[in-house]
C-alpha cells in the first residue's frame, strides 16, 4: 500500500505524469477475483501440469529471459512457433496489395506510429527489450511468456528505453516482482492478460477500439454476453482459438462473411467468426421473423444488430483527437487537463501537452458500411492529395456486389495529425527518446517529424502541417444479450441507422417518391371522387323530391 | 318473369369473400406499415402478419380458382359490352335524376357489366401483379446472390407497392358502391345469407322449386 500511495504522490506532484499514469494503468493484470469457475479458453482447458512442481521453475530468476529459457526447456517447440506470430513480428504483409502492415510499419491516428518509438510502444510487444532497429527477432529467449500467462496479477512491464528525463517517473516506486512465483503461477491467458495491452490500445483504456475496454475484465451480462462471468465467462481465446501460438481472427484479414458455419469437432479452428459457433442460420425458432432474420445473415454482419452501441460499460473511447494543440506548456512544463467524467466515475484527460486535445464518447452508435474484410491502408509512403481530406488511414473495402461483403459496424476515428506538406504523405513522428528531438520532452513537432522521417531514410520536404485523417475500427466485441439486439425499425426507417448505406433495397427506408405520390393521388382522388359522387346524389335526391312535391301540388 | 329470393352466393363463395376481405385488409395495413406509411405495429409484427396473410391468401386463391373452374362460376366474370353503356350512364348521370339501376341480377349472371369488367381486371391484372411480385420478393433469399439482385428487388418492390395502391383504390370504390341504390345493409346482407332478389324466368323458377327447394325462398 505504501508504494502505491507513494506512486500516487509522485503522479500528482509531477506535471508530466499524464503519460505514465495512463500507460501504467494496464499493469499489473490482476486475475478475476471471486470467480469460482475458470474462464473458458476454447478447446484448451489446461490443468494437466502444476507448474509450481517443476524443478526448472524453482528460480530464482534474474530477469525475464531467464524465465523464458526455463519455459522453453520443456515447451521445446513453442519458441519456434511463437516467432511467427504477429504478437512477436508486429508485421503483416497483405497478400492482396503486398503492403507491409502491422504495428512495425503502420501509421495510425492515435499516437501516430510505433516505428521509431519502440522504446515506449513496444511495452506491448510480447518480448523483452525492443527499443530500436537492433532488436533480435530470432532470439527465442527474448519472448515474454509471462505477460500472457501470469496468473498472480503482479507481473508488469516498463518501457524498453528510458525516454526523456521527465519520463523517469514511469520507472520509480514499482514493487519488485517475484519472477519465480510468477513463473510457477502460469496458466492459460485470461481476459485481463490480453486486456493489459488490447484494452489500452492508443494509449489508454478503450482509447482505440471502442469495443475493448477494462470493463471487459468483469463485464456484466448486458455488456458482453459471452465474456460475462454471469454469461459464459469466455476468455479471449475461447473465440480467438489458438494453435501453435497463432490466433484466429486477424485484424488485417477479416472474414467478413463466413459461409462455412460451425465446424464439427476436429474440424476447422482457424476462425473467430460468430458463425463458427452459431452457424449461418442462428435464429432457430422457425418463426417468420427468425427465418427472415436468417436471410439477413447473408448481407448483415451479426455485430450490426447484436452490438447496438460500443464503448458501453462505463469506459469512454476517444472519437476525435487534435494534435494541433499539443505542445502547450505552463512555465516551460507540460501539463494535462481533466474534462470528461466517464460512466464509471473516472476522470479522463481532455488535454495533454504531449498529445493534444481529445473528445470522448460513450454508448456510441457505430457508422455502418459494406465490408469485405479488407482495408486499404495509407502508409508512410502513400502519396495523397491534401484536397481529399479527411485522408482515410484505413479505408474499408467492400460492396453489395462482391459477394464477400456484409454491412458491418465501425468506430470512425477522426484526427488532426502532422503530415508532410511538401510531399503529401503521412509522417513518422519521433515522440519517445533520450535525445533532444523527441516530442515528449522538447514539444517541438518540427524537430520530431524531421527526426522520425530521417531515422528511416524517408523523404521529407522539411515542412510539416496538420491534416484531418479518419480510421475505421470494425466493432465486434461487447455483444449484447439477444433481448438488447436492434429492433427492425432502427434500420427499416427513412432516417434509420443505415440511411447512408447503398446497394440494397431496404423496405421502410427506400421508396419511389413518384409511385408514392401517384398512389396517394389515386387514393385521395378515389376517396374525394366517391365523396363528391355521394354529395351530388344527395343534392339531386333533394332536388328530385322537391320537383316531385311541386308536380304533386300542381296536380291538385 | 318474377323476382324471387334465391341463393346465389354459396357457402364457399361467402367464405371466400369474407376471408378475402380480412386477408386483403390485413395485407394492406401490414404492407403499408412495412412501407412506413403507418406505424400501427412494429416492423417485425408487420412482416410476420404480411407473410402469413399472404400465404393464407394464396391458398385461398388456389381453392377459389379451382372452385371457379370446376363449378363453371368463372362465366360470371366474362366481359360483355351489352348494357355496359347503360350502367356507366346510370352511375354518371341517371343516378342524379333519380333513375332506377338499369341492371337486373339474373340467376346466371350476378354481376352487372361494369362489375364484371372491374372484377375481371382485378383478377387478371392487379391480383397476379401483386402476388407474383410478392412471391418474387418473398423468395429474395433464393435469388439475392444473382448479379444486380438488389436493383431488381427495388423494381419488384415498386410494382408491388404501386399495385397495392391500386387495390386499395378498388376497395374504396367497392365499399362506396354498396351505398348506391339499396341501403348499405341491404347490399351486404346477401353476402352474409347468400340470398338475393333475382329476376327468374318461369323455367328457372320451376327448376329451383322442384330440384333445389333450399335455394329459393
Amino acid at each position: 500500500m505504501h508504494t502505491l500511495s507513494g506512486i500516487r504522490v509522485i503522479l500528482t506532484l509531477m506535471l508530466l505524469t499524464a503519460l505514465p499514469a495512463q500507460a501504467r494503468s494496464n499493469w499489473p493484470t490482476p486475475p478475476i477475483e471471486g470467480d469460482a469457475a475458470a474462464q473458458v479458453s476454447g478447446p484448451l482447458t489446461g490443468g494437466s501440469a502444476d507448474h509450481s512442481k517443476f524443478e526448472a521453475l524453482k528460480g530464482p530468476f534474474a530477469d525475464g529471459p531467464e524465465v523464458t529459457k526455463a519455459c522453453l526447456s520443456c515447451h521445446t517447440e513453442s519458441g519456434k512457433h511463437f516467432l511467427k506470430n504477429i504478437h512477436w513480428t508486429w508485421e503483416y504483409t497483405s497478400p492482396e496489395t503486398g503492403q507491409k502492415l502491422g504495428k512495425k510499419h503502420l501509421i495510425n491516428n492515435f499516437c501516430t506510429n510505433a516505428r521509431g518509438n519502440e522504446g515506449m510502444c513496444a511495452q506491448c510487444h510480447a518480448g523483452y527489450g525492443w527499443k530500436d532497429e537492433t532488436f533480435d527477432f530470432t532470439n527465442q529467449d527474448n519472448i515474454d511468456c509471462l505477460v500472457c500467462h501470469d496468473h498472480t496479477g503482479t507481473y508488469y512491464k516498463t518501457p524498453n528505453s528510458k525516454g526523456n528525463k521527465a519520463c523517469t517517473v514511469m520507472f520509480e516506486g514499482l514493487p519488485a516482482m517475484d519472477l519465480a512465483k510468477i513463473a510457477q503461477s502460469v496458466q492459460l491467458p485470461e481476459r485481463a492478460n490480453c486486456g493489459a495491452c488490447h484494452f489500452n490500445g492508443g494509449g489508454g483504456d478503450n482509447v482505440k477500439h471502442g469495443d475493448l475496454s477494462s470493463a471487459l475484465k468483469h463485464p456484466p451480462r448486458d455488456l458482453d454476453v459471452h465474456m460475462s462471468p454471469n454469461g459464459q465467462n469466455f476468455a479471449c481465446t475461447a473465440c480467438h482459438v489458438t494453435r501453435h501460438h497463432i490466433w484466429a481472427g486477424s485484424r488485417y484479414d477479416v472474414i467478413a462473411k463466413d459461409t462455412a458455419g460451425a465446424g464439427r469437432p476436429g474440424q476447422r479452428r482457424d476462425v473467430a467468426t460468430c458463425e463458427s459457433c452459431h452457424t449461418d442460420a442462428p435464429h432457430q425458432s422457425g418463426s417468420v421473423e427468425h427465418r427472415k432474420l436468417n436471410h439477413h445473415v447473408a448481407s448483415v454482419a451479426c455485430q450490426t444488430c447484436h452490438i447496438p452501441r460500443f464503448a458501453r460499460g462505463g469506459v469512454a473511447t476517444i472519437m476525435d483527437w487534435d494534435w494541433r494543440t499539443a505542445g502547450k506548456t505552463k512555465n516551460g512544463e507540460g501539463y494535462h487537463e481533466h474534462g470528461y467524467t466517464q460512466g464509471n466515475g473516472e476522470e479522463r484527460y481532455t488535454y495533454k501537452s504531449i498529445k493534444g486535445t481529445f473528445t470522448y464518447d460513450e454508448n456510441v452508435i457505430p457508422t455502418y458500411g459494406w465490408f469485405n474484410g479488407q482495408m486499404r491502408y495509407t502508409t508512410v509512403d502513400t502519396h495523397f492529395d491534401v484536397k481529399d481530406e479527411p485522408i482515410p488511414i484505413n479505408a474499408y473495402l467492400g460492396s453489395r456486389a462482391d459477394g464477400r461483403s456484409r454491412i458491418w459496424p465501425f468506430k470512425r476515428m477522426h484526427t488532426w495529425q502532422p503530415f508532410d506538406m511538401g510531399n503529401g504523405t503521412l509522417v513518422y513522428t519521433h515522440l519517445w527518446g533520450e535525445d533532444t528531438d523527441a516530442f515528449w520532452g522538447n514539444y517541438d513537432m518540427g524537430k520530431a517529424v524531421a527526426r522520425g522521417m530521417k531515422e528511416f531514410n524517408l523523404p521529407y520536404s522539411g515542412e510539416f502541417g496538420y491534416l484531418q485523417t479518419v480510421s475505421y475500427w470494425p466493432i465486434t466485441h461487447m455483444v449484447a444479450p439477444k433481448e438488447d439486439a436492434l429492433g427492425c425499425r432502427e434500420c427499416h426507417a427513412t432516417e434509420g441507422r443505415l440511411s447512408s448505406v447503398s446497394g440494397v433495397y431496404l423496405p421502410g427506408r427506400d421508396r419511389n417518391r413518384w409511385v408514392d405520390l401517384a398512389g396517394m393521388i389515386l387514393i385521395f382522388g378515389t376517396l374525394g371522387g366517391s365523396l363528391s359522387h355521394a354529395a351530388m346524389r344527395g343534392v339531386s335526391r333533394f332536388k328530385n323530391r322537391r320537383q316531385a312535391n311541386q308536380d304533386h301540388t300542381g296536380d291538385n | 318473369m318474377s323476382i324471387r329470393s334465391v341463393l346465389i352466393y354459396t357457402i364457399f363463395e361467402r367464405f371466400w369473400h369474407w376471408a378475402q376481405v380480412t386477408l386483403i385488409l390485413t395485407m394492406l395495413i401490414s404492407g403499408f406499415a412495412i412501407h412506413g406509411i403507418n406505424q400501427w405495429m412494429s416492423f417485425d409484427e408487420a412482416v410476420t402478419l404480411h407473410t402469413l396473410a399472404a400465404l393464407a391468401l394464396l391458398t385461398l386463391w388456389v381453392l377459389a380458382t379451382f372452385w371457379l373452374f370446376t363449378t363453371g362460376n368463372w362465366k360470371h366474370y366474362l366481359p360483355t359490352a351489352a348494357g355496359l353503356g347503360q350502367v356507366v350512364r346510370f352511375y354518371s348521370y341517371g343516378i342524379f335524376k333519380g333513375e332506377r339501376h338499369p341492371y337486373r341480377k339474373a340467376y346466371w349472371r350476378k354481376h352487372n357489366p361494369l362489375q364484371a369488367i372491374a372484377y375481371l381486371l382485378l383478377k387478371s391484372i392487379l391480383f397476379p401483379l401483386i402476388w407474383v411480385s410478392g412471391i418474387v420478393y418473398l423468395f429474395y433469399f433464393a435469388w439475392g446472390d444473382t448479379p444486380g439482385a438488389a436493383v431488381w428487388l427495388g423494381r419488384v418492390a415498386l410494382i408491388h407497392t404501386a399495385t397495392a395502391y391500386a387495390i386499395l383504390a378498388f376497395v374504396i370504390v367497392h365499399v362506396y358502391m354498396l351505398t348506391i341504390g339499396h341501403s348499405f345493409v341491404e347490399h351486404v346482407t346477401p353476402m352474409l345469407t347468400g340470398f338475393d332478389e333475382v329476376e327468374l324466368n318461369a323455367e328457372e323458377e320451376a327448376y329451383l322449386i322442384k330440384d333445389e327447394p333450399n335455394h329459393i325462398r
